[in-house]
Protein backbone atom coordinates (compact mmCIF):
# COMPACT_ATOMS: atom_id res chain seq x y z
CA UNK A 1 0.00 0.00 0.00
CA UNK A 2 1.32 3.47 -0.90
CA UNK A 3 1.98 5.92 1.92
CA UNK A 4 -0.91 8.34 2.28
CA UNK A 5 -0.25 11.95 1.35
CA UNK A 6 0.13 14.29 4.34
CA UNK A 7 -2.92 16.16 5.58
CA UNK A 8 -1.47 19.55 4.76
CA UNK A 9 -1.96 18.79 1.05
CA UNK A 10 -5.72 18.71 1.58
CA UNK A 11 -5.69 21.79 3.76
CA UNK A 12 -3.52 23.59 1.24
CA UNK A 13 -5.82 22.64 -1.63
CA UNK A 14 -8.84 23.84 0.36
CA UNK A 15 -7.11 27.16 0.97
CA UNK A 16 -6.26 27.42 -2.73
CA UNK A 17 -9.88 26.72 -3.55
CA UNK A 18 -11.01 29.55 -1.32
CA UNK A 19 -8.49 31.90 -2.93
CA UNK A 20 -9.71 30.93 -6.38
CA UNK A 21 -13.30 31.52 -5.31
CA UNK A 22 -12.43 34.94 -3.90
CA UNK A 23 -10.61 35.92 -7.08
CA UNK A 24 -13.43 34.67 -9.26
CA UNK A 25 -15.95 36.60 -7.18
CA UNK A 26 -13.85 39.75 -7.42
CA UNK A 27 -13.87 39.69 -11.19
CA UNK A 28 -17.58 39.09 -11.51
CA UNK A 29 -17.79 35.40 -12.38
CA UNK A 30 -20.65 34.79 -9.96
CA UNK A 31 -22.83 37.11 -12.03
CA UNK A 32 -22.16 34.94 -15.09
CA UNK A 33 -23.14 31.83 -13.11
CA UNK A 34 -26.30 33.52 -11.86
CA UNK A 35 -27.26 34.80 -15.31
CA UNK A 36 -26.97 31.29 -16.73
CA UNK A 37 -28.67 29.52 -13.83
CA UNK A 38 -31.81 31.69 -13.77
CA UNK A 39 -32.47 31.36 -17.51
CA UNK A 40 -33.91 28.12 -18.79
CA UNK A 41 -31.00 26.19 -20.28
CA UNK A 42 -32.44 24.94 -23.56
CA UNK A 43 -29.33 22.88 -24.28
CA UNK A 44 -29.62 21.14 -20.90
CA UNK A 45 -33.25 20.11 -21.41
CA UNK A 46 -32.72 18.85 -24.94
CA UNK A 47 -34.32 21.68 -26.87
CA UNK A 48 -31.48 23.62 -28.26
CA UNK B 1 -25.26 0.58 14.05
CA UNK B 2 -25.76 -2.60 12.01
CA UNK B 3 -24.43 -3.06 8.50
CA UNK B 4 -27.67 -2.14 6.72
CA UNK B 5 -28.36 0.73 9.11
CA UNK B 6 -25.45 2.86 7.96
CA UNK B 7 -26.45 2.52 4.33
CA UNK B 8 -29.98 3.55 5.29
CA UNK B 9 -28.54 6.64 6.94
CA UNK B 10 -26.57 7.39 3.78
CA UNK B 11 -29.62 6.94 1.56
CA UNK B 12 -31.54 9.14 3.96
CA UNK B 13 -28.94 11.89 3.68
CA UNK B 14 -28.92 11.54 -0.11
CA UNK B 15 -32.70 11.78 -0.29
CA UNK B 16 -32.89 14.69 2.13
CA UNK B 17 -30.23 16.66 0.25
CA UNK B 18 -31.87 15.86 -3.10
CA UNK B 19 -35.16 17.18 -1.76
CA UNK B 20 -33.69 20.28 -0.10
CA UNK B 21 -31.68 21.27 -3.15
CA UNK B 22 -34.73 20.80 -5.39
CA UNK B 23 -37.43 22.13 -3.09
CA UNK B 24 -38.71 25.02 -5.20
CA UNK B 25 -42.10 23.39 -5.44
CA UNK B 26 -43.67 26.40 -7.18
CA UNK B 27 -41.46 25.50 -10.14
CA UNK B 28 -43.12 22.11 -10.50
CA UNK B 29 -46.56 23.62 -9.99
CA UNK B 30 -46.10 26.39 -12.55
CA UNK B 31 -43.63 24.89 -15.04
CA UNK B 32 -40.87 27.43 -14.43
CA UNK B 33 -37.45 27.57 -12.78
CA UNK B 34 -36.30 29.31 -9.61
CA UNK B 35 -34.71 32.69 -10.27
CA UNK B 36 -33.77 33.75 -6.77
CA UNK B 37 -30.41 34.66 -5.23
CA UNK B 38 -29.52 31.09 -4.20
CA UNK B 39 -28.69 30.46 -7.84
CA UNK B 40 -25.52 32.46 -7.30
CA UNK B 41 -24.28 29.38 -5.45
CA UNK B 42 -23.27 26.01 -6.81
CA UNK B 43 -24.50 22.77 -5.28
CA UNK B 44 -21.77 20.15 -4.82
CA UNK B 45 -23.40 17.34 -6.84
CA UNK B 46 -24.72 16.95 -10.38
CA UNK B 47 -28.08 18.75 -10.32
CA UNK B 48 -29.35 20.55 -13.41
CA UNK B 49 -30.20 24.19 -12.76
CA UNK B 50 -33.06 23.85 -15.24
CA UNK B 51 -34.83 21.41 -12.94
CA UNK B 52 -38.02 23.28 -11.94
CA UNK B 53 -37.21 22.63 -8.29
CA UNK B 54 -33.49 23.42 -8.34
CA UNK B 55 -32.40 26.12 -5.92
CA UNK B 56 -28.71 26.19 -6.81
CA UNK B 57 -26.47 26.10 -9.84
CA UNK B 58 -24.99 22.92 -11.28
CA UNK B 59 -21.21 23.25 -10.94
CA UNK B 60 -20.52 21.57 -14.28
CA UNK B 61 -23.06 23.72 -16.09
CA UNK B 62 -21.73 26.80 -14.30
CA UNK B 63 -18.16 25.95 -15.26
CA UNK B 64 -19.08 25.68 -18.92
CA UNK B 65 -21.04 28.93 -18.73
CA UNK B 66 -18.05 30.86 -17.41
CA UNK B 67 -15.51 29.17 -19.69
CA UNK B 68 -17.83 29.80 -22.65
CA UNK B 69 -18.49 33.44 -21.78
CA UNK B 70 -16.97 36.08 -24.00
CA UNK B 71 -15.08 37.77 -21.16
CA UNK B 72 -13.71 34.89 -19.09
CA UNK B 73 -11.87 31.78 -20.20
CA UNK B 74 -11.01 30.31 -16.80
CA UNK B 75 -13.66 29.76 -14.15
CA UNK B 76 -11.92 30.69 -10.89
CA UNK B 77 -15.12 30.89 -8.86
CA UNK B 78 -16.47 27.49 -9.90
CA UNK B 79 -13.05 25.80 -9.99
CA UNK B 80 -12.32 27.22 -6.57
CA UNK B 81 -15.60 25.84 -5.25
CA UNK B 82 -14.84 22.38 -6.66
CA UNK B 83 -11.27 22.45 -5.36
CA UNK B 84 -12.51 23.50 -1.91
CA UNK B 85 -15.20 20.81 -1.75
CA UNK B 86 -12.89 18.21 -3.25
CA UNK B 87 -10.12 19.02 -0.80
CA UNK B 88 -12.53 18.71 2.11
CA UNK B 89 -14.28 15.50 1.13
CA UNK B 90 -13.30 14.14 -2.30
CA UNK B 91 -15.90 11.79 -3.72
CA UNK B 92 -17.87 11.74 -0.47
CA UNK B 93 -20.05 14.15 -2.47
CA UNK B 94 -20.77 11.35 -4.96
CA UNK B 95 -21.69 8.91 -2.24
CA UNK B 96 -23.75 11.20 -0.02
CA UNK B 97 -24.81 14.42 -1.82
CA UNK B 98 -25.44 13.73 -5.50
CA UNK B 99 -29.11 13.36 -6.51
CA UNK B 100 -28.24 11.68 -9.79
CA UNK B 101 -26.05 9.18 -7.97
CA UNK B 102 -28.98 8.40 -5.67
CA UNK B 103 -31.27 7.78 -8.64
CA UNK B 104 -28.80 5.29 -10.14
CA UNK B 105 -28.45 3.50 -6.80
CA UNK B 106 -32.20 3.18 -6.41
CA UNK B 107 -32.47 1.79 -9.94
CA UNK B 108 -29.77 -0.76 -9.12
CA UNK B 109 -31.96 -2.14 -6.36
CA UNK B 110 -34.53 -3.25 -8.94
CA UNK B 111 -34.27 -7.06 -9.05
CA UNK B 112 -34.11 -7.45 -12.83
CA UNK B 113 -31.40 -9.16 -14.82
CA UNK B 114 -28.02 -10.37 -13.65
CA UNK B 115 -26.06 -7.64 -11.90
CA UNK B 116 -22.72 -6.98 -13.58
CA UNK B 117 -19.81 -6.19 -11.27
CA UNK B 118 -16.98 -6.33 -13.77
CA UNK B 119 -16.41 -6.87 -17.49
CA UNK B 120 -13.49 -6.63 -19.94
CA UNK B 121 -12.68 -3.00 -20.56
CA UNK B 122 -14.13 -1.73 -17.28
CA UNK B 123 -10.79 -0.32 -16.10
CA UNK B 124 -10.19 1.49 -19.38
CA UNK B 125 -13.73 2.84 -19.50
CA UNK B 126 -13.21 4.43 -16.06
CA UNK B 127 -10.76 6.83 -17.74
CA UNK B 128 -13.46 8.03 -20.13
CA UNK B 129 -14.91 10.47 -17.59
CA UNK B 130 -11.62 12.38 -17.56
CA UNK B 131 -11.76 12.69 -21.35
CA UNK B 132 -15.38 13.91 -21.06
CA UNK B 133 -14.27 16.52 -18.53
CA UNK B 134 -11.38 17.80 -20.64
CA UNK B 135 -13.14 17.74 -24.00
CA UNK B 136 -16.80 18.53 -23.35
CA UNK B 137 -16.60 20.67 -20.21
CA UNK B 138 -13.39 22.59 -20.85
CA UNK B 139 -12.07 22.57 -24.40
CA UNK B 140 -15.23 22.65 -26.51
CA UNK B 141 -16.90 25.51 -24.59
CA UNK B 142 -13.59 27.37 -24.66
CA UNK B 143 -12.73 27.02 -28.35
CA UNK B 144 -15.91 26.23 -30.23
CA UNK B 145 -17.40 29.70 -30.01
CA UNK B 146 -19.80 31.83 -32.01
CA UNK B 147 -19.10 35.15 -33.68
CA UNK B 148 -19.40 36.91 -30.30
CA UNK B 149 -16.86 34.60 -28.68
CA UNK B 150 -19.46 32.69 -26.66
CA UNK B 151 -19.29 28.95 -26.21
CA UNK B 152 -21.99 26.32 -25.71
CA UNK B 153 -22.31 23.96 -22.73
CA UNK B 154 -21.43 20.91 -24.82
CA UNK B 155 -21.54 18.41 -21.97
CA UNK B 156 -24.99 19.58 -20.94
CA UNK B 157 -26.16 19.67 -24.52
CA UNK B 158 -24.89 16.34 -25.78
CA UNK B 159 -24.15 14.04 -22.84
CA UNK B 160 -25.85 14.91 -19.58
CA UNK B 161 -28.79 12.65 -18.73
CA UNK B 162 -29.47 14.52 -15.47
CA UNK B 163 -30.68 17.60 -17.34
CA UNK B 164 -33.10 15.47 -19.30
CA UNK B 165 -34.46 13.69 -16.24
CA UNK B 166 -34.63 16.71 -13.95
CA UNK B 167 -35.48 19.39 -16.49
CA UNK B 168 -36.34 18.12 -19.96
CA UNK B 169 -39.06 15.69 -18.96
CA UNK B 170 -40.81 17.71 -16.21
CA UNK B 171 -40.78 20.90 -18.26
CA UNK B 172 -42.06 19.16 -21.39
CA UNK B 173 -44.91 17.77 -19.30
CA UNK B 174 -45.68 21.15 -17.76
CA UNK B 175 -45.16 23.54 -20.68
CA UNK B 176 -46.84 23.32 -24.09
CA UNK B 177 -44.26 25.64 -25.65
CA UNK B 178 -41.44 23.33 -24.71
CA UNK B 179 -43.39 20.31 -25.92
CA UNK B 180 -43.80 22.03 -29.27
CA UNK B 181 -40.06 22.59 -29.59
CA UNK B 182 -39.06 18.95 -29.11
CA UNK B 183 -36.77 17.68 -31.84
CA UNK B 184 -33.80 15.45 -32.53
CA UNK B 185 -31.71 16.68 -29.61
CA UNK B 186 -34.51 15.82 -27.20
CA UNK B 187 -34.74 12.38 -28.75
CA UNK B 188 -30.98 11.86 -28.45
CA UNK B 189 -30.96 12.89 -24.82
CA UNK B 190 -33.95 10.64 -24.26
CA UNK B 191 -31.94 7.73 -25.64
CA UNK B 192 -29.03 8.62 -23.35
CA UNK B 193 -31.28 8.82 -20.33
CA UNK B 194 -32.99 5.53 -21.17
CA UNK B 195 -29.61 3.84 -21.61
CA UNK B 196 -28.44 5.23 -18.27
CA UNK B 197 -31.57 3.98 -16.54
CA UNK B 198 -31.34 0.50 -18.05
CA UNK B 199 -27.62 0.22 -17.38
CA UNK B 200 -28.12 1.38 -13.80
CA UNK B 201 -30.37 -1.60 -13.18
CA UNK B 202 -27.56 -3.94 -14.24
CA UNK B 203 -24.42 -2.00 -13.29
CA UNK B 204 -23.90 0.00 -10.11
CA UNK B 205 -23.74 3.73 -10.93
CA UNK B 206 -22.58 3.43 -14.58
CA UNK B 207 -22.73 7.20 -15.20
CA UNK B 208 -20.60 7.88 -12.13
CA UNK B 209 -18.06 5.25 -13.12
CA UNK B 210 -17.65 6.04 -16.80
CA UNK B 211 -19.00 9.47 -17.79
CA UNK B 212 -19.45 11.95 -14.95
CA UNK B 213 -17.04 14.88 -15.28
CA UNK B 214 -17.88 16.04 -11.75
CA UNK B 215 -16.91 12.65 -10.37
CA UNK B 216 -13.71 12.94 -12.40
CA UNK B 217 -12.87 16.24 -10.69
CA UNK B 218 -13.59 15.00 -7.18
CA UNK B 219 -11.72 11.75 -7.90
CA UNK B 220 -8.50 13.75 -8.24
CA UNK B 221 -8.88 14.88 -4.64
CA UNK B 222 -9.60 11.51 -3.01
CA UNK B 223 -5.92 10.88 -2.17
CA UNK B 224 -5.52 14.26 -0.44
CA UNK B 225 -8.93 15.17 0.94
CA UNK B 226 -9.23 15.91 4.63
CA UNK B 227 -11.98 13.26 4.90
CA UNK B 228 -10.30 10.02 3.94
CA UNK B 229 -10.04 6.37 4.88
CA UNK B 230 -7.14 4.78 6.72
CA UNK B 231 -6.39 1.08 6.96
CA UNK B 232 -4.74 -0.12 10.16
CA UNK B 233 -2.02 -2.48 8.90
CA UNK B 234 -1.93 -4.29 12.24
CA UNK B 235 -5.64 -5.12 12.15
CA UNK B 236 -5.99 -5.83 8.42
CA UNK B 237 -5.80 -9.55 7.62
CA UNK B 238 -6.19 -9.06 3.83
CA UNK B 239 -9.25 -11.26 3.93
CA UNK B 240 -10.76 -9.51 0.89
CA UNK B 241 -14.17 -8.85 2.47
CA UNK B 242 -13.88 -5.10 1.84
CA UNK B 243 -13.00 -5.58 -1.83
CA UNK B 244 -15.92 -7.97 -2.25
CA UNK B 245 -18.30 -5.52 -0.57
CA UNK B 246 -17.20 -2.49 -2.59
CA UNK B 247 -19.78 -1.59 -5.23
CA UNK B 248 -17.20 0.47 -7.14
CA UNK B 249 -14.81 -2.52 -7.36
CA UNK B 250 -12.12 -0.82 -5.29
CA UNK B 251 -9.86 -2.88 -3.04
CA UNK B 252 -9.83 -0.66 0.08
CA UNK B 253 -7.12 -2.75 1.77
CA UNK B 254 -4.75 -1.82 -1.07
CA UNK B 255 -6.03 1.64 -2.07
CA UNK B 256 -8.30 3.04 0.65
CA UNK B 257 -8.44 6.42 -1.09
CA UNK B 258 -8.74 5.23 -4.65
CA UNK B 259 -10.10 7.83 -7.12
CA UNK B 260 -12.97 5.41 -7.74
CA UNK B 261 -14.10 5.31 -4.11
CA UNK B 262 -17.34 7.20 -3.46
CA UNK B 263 -16.96 6.87 0.33
CA UNK B 264 -20.20 4.95 0.77
CA UNK B 265 -18.71 3.26 3.85
CA UNK B 266 -19.67 -0.31 2.98
CA UNK B 267 -16.08 -1.47 3.43
CA UNK B 268 -15.91 0.15 6.86
CA UNK B 269 -19.10 -1.62 7.91
CA UNK B 270 -18.15 -5.02 6.48
CA UNK B 271 -14.55 -5.24 7.71
CA UNK B 272 -14.50 -8.10 10.26
CA UNK B 273 -11.55 -6.63 12.19
CA UNK B 274 -12.64 -2.96 12.01
CA UNK B 275 -9.36 -2.19 10.28
CA UNK B 276 -10.75 0.60 8.09
CA UNK B 277 -11.22 3.96 9.78
CA UNK B 278 -12.68 7.23 8.62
Amino acid sequence: MKRPLPRWTGAGAAALGLLFMAYGLSRGEMEVVFAKAVKLCLECIGIG
Amino acid sequence: MDKKGSQRVRHGVQALWAFLSNSYLAGFAQGRIYQGKLKNLCVPGLNCYSCPGALGACPIGAMQAVIGSWNFKFAFYVSGFLIFIGALMGRLVCGWLCPFGLIQELLHHIPLGKKVTSFPGDKLLRKLKYAVLILFVILLPMFLVDILGQGTPWFCKLLCPAGMLEGGIPLALLDAGIRGAIGWLYAWKGVLLTATILLSILIYRPFCKYLCPLGAIYALFNPISLYRYRVDPESCTHCGVCAHACPMQVNPAETPNSPECIRCGKCVQQCPTNAIHR
